[in-house]
């Protein structure tokens, strides 16, 4: 595959949170402000990035019945380092994302590209495609961040919108704001490209980044 | 008595880890098509909940901190999950067959379920005791239960609603969780007046 087309797949064709409506917990619980939803994006890139091209160095030694808990070891390694980092260096943002930093591990992304790309490509594709989907990872968070901050608080990066934060939309900021607006986010993106943009249809076993390697989806689905 | 009715209902209704604090996103939107789906899948998190952090407060407590391995926590935790779900799908194949096999089925989605690491973390980030973790995390289980078993009665009028095309499958499906998170948004200060 063309190196570029790796690289801008994870950007736009497939976005990990608005195409692909993966990683739903981190794109709703930590974008109520625009500088949380890009520190949480680019955490997440970075251990999507390590995550990758680690899992795609080793892809011959880990042996494919034990894969899913060696690729979360590899993974909360990662999120270790990410975690101190922040701790050290951006303690306010440490703050804020709190749990979700180290929640990072359970990410479908992160996971998901492990085992439906890493594993089977190049180290050099691996790294493209980790830094194609954080860069989509993170620009869907800012696109949540920034519409719940701008209408939900009324400012923008904490500068003040003139007209918007005397009477700011206050729910959208809050936890249902996050449902709203991911929610018409993705009905706009339908209503825009004709139902073909979003490519995952409803929320149902097959289309579970985990379906691959769970043994309930052997039997026939989750809970039949 | 008085503290830890405080955190279960805390857990339960104003802090519910699914609808407030947007953990097991996932879980919650896709298992709770049909209702028997999704209380099986809830007693499935709210037992490995309790049986991880069973497992996890003392090894923090008795072998982390007393060592300053703090910060190895994410990692162990999650090793410590991940075990703890195979050897509980093991013991119940042999021992329970019957239980194994109305819970068998979601065993292995809970590994990477947020709600499990959320829940174990948060016990050490509250810097809760012992029985306070326990109580907590049943509170958090028992939040989840609801919020299943109250959106698997949404879903069914959603999904055979007459809604707008764009809006039909995943969109509506949020719509209707910010409504009932909005719901549960009136619980807010509930708790403190209740056992005053």
């Amino acid at each position: 595959m063309n190196k570029l087309k790796i690289l801008v797949n994870g950007i736009i064709k497939e976005n990990p949170v608005l195409v692909l409506v993966l990683g739903t917990c981190p794109a709703l619980a930590v974008t109520n402000s625009t500088i949380n939803g890009v520190g949480m994006g680019l955490a997440a890139t970075f251990v999507l990035i390590c995550s990758n091209v680690v899992i795609s160095l080793l892809k011959k030694a880990i042996p494919d019945k034990v894969r899913i808990p060696c690729y979360i070891v590899i993974i909360a390694g990662f999120v270790t380092i990410v975690q101190l980092m922040l701790q050290a260096y951006m303690k306010s943002l440490y703050d804020a994302l709190g749990i979700f930093l180290s929640l990072i591990v359970v990410n479908c992304v992160i996971l998901g590209r492990a085992e439906m790309f890493a594993n089977k490509n190049s180290v050099f594709d691996s790294f493209l495609d980790g830094v194609g989907m954080g860069i989509g990872f993170t620009l869907a968070l800012f696109l949540m961040g920034a519409l719940r901050e701008i209408f939900g608080v009324g400012t923008f990066c904490n500068i003040p919108i003139p007209g918007l934060s005397s009477e700011p939309i206050a729910i959208l900021a809050q936890a249902p704001g996050g449902f709203f607006v991911y929610g018409f986010i993705i009905a706009i993106l339908n209503k825009v490209s004709n139902g073909k943009a979003v490519k995952r249809k409803s929320f149902d076993c097959e289309s579970c980044p985990s379906h691959a390697g769970c043994s309930g989806a052997l039997k026939g689905g989750c809970g039949r | 008595m008085k503290e830890m009715l405080i955190i279960l209902f805390t857990a339960i209704l104003v802090e519910n880890y699914v609808l407030m604090k947007f953990l097991a996103i996932c879980s919650f939107l896709g298992v709770s098509k049909k209702l028997d789906a999704a209380v099986g899948m809830s007693f499935a998190v709210i037992f490995v909940m309790l049986m991880a952090t069973a497992a996890t407060w003392p090894i923090f407590y008795y072998i982390l901190d007393p060592m300053e391995l703090g910060y190895m926590q994410t990692v162990i935790f999650i090793l410590v999950i991940a075990a703890l779900v195979q050897l509980v799908e093991m013991i119940l194949k042999k021992f329970v067959p019957p239980l194994y096999r109305s819970l068998g089925v979601f065993l292995p989605l809970i590994t990477t379920n947020c709600a499990i690491l959320g829940a174990v973390v948060l016990n050490i980030t509250k810097t809760y005791t012992f029985s306070q973790s326990m109580v907590n995390s049943l509170g958090a289980g028992l939040g989840y239960l609801l919020a299943m078993v109250l959106f698997s009665g949404v879903r069914s009028r959603v999904d055979t609603a007459d809604v707008p095309e764009c809006f039909k499958g995943i969109p509506i499906t949020l719509v209707a969780a910010a409504i009932m998170s909005v719901s549960f948004m009136g619980f807010t200060g509930m708790v403190e007046n209740l056992f005053k």
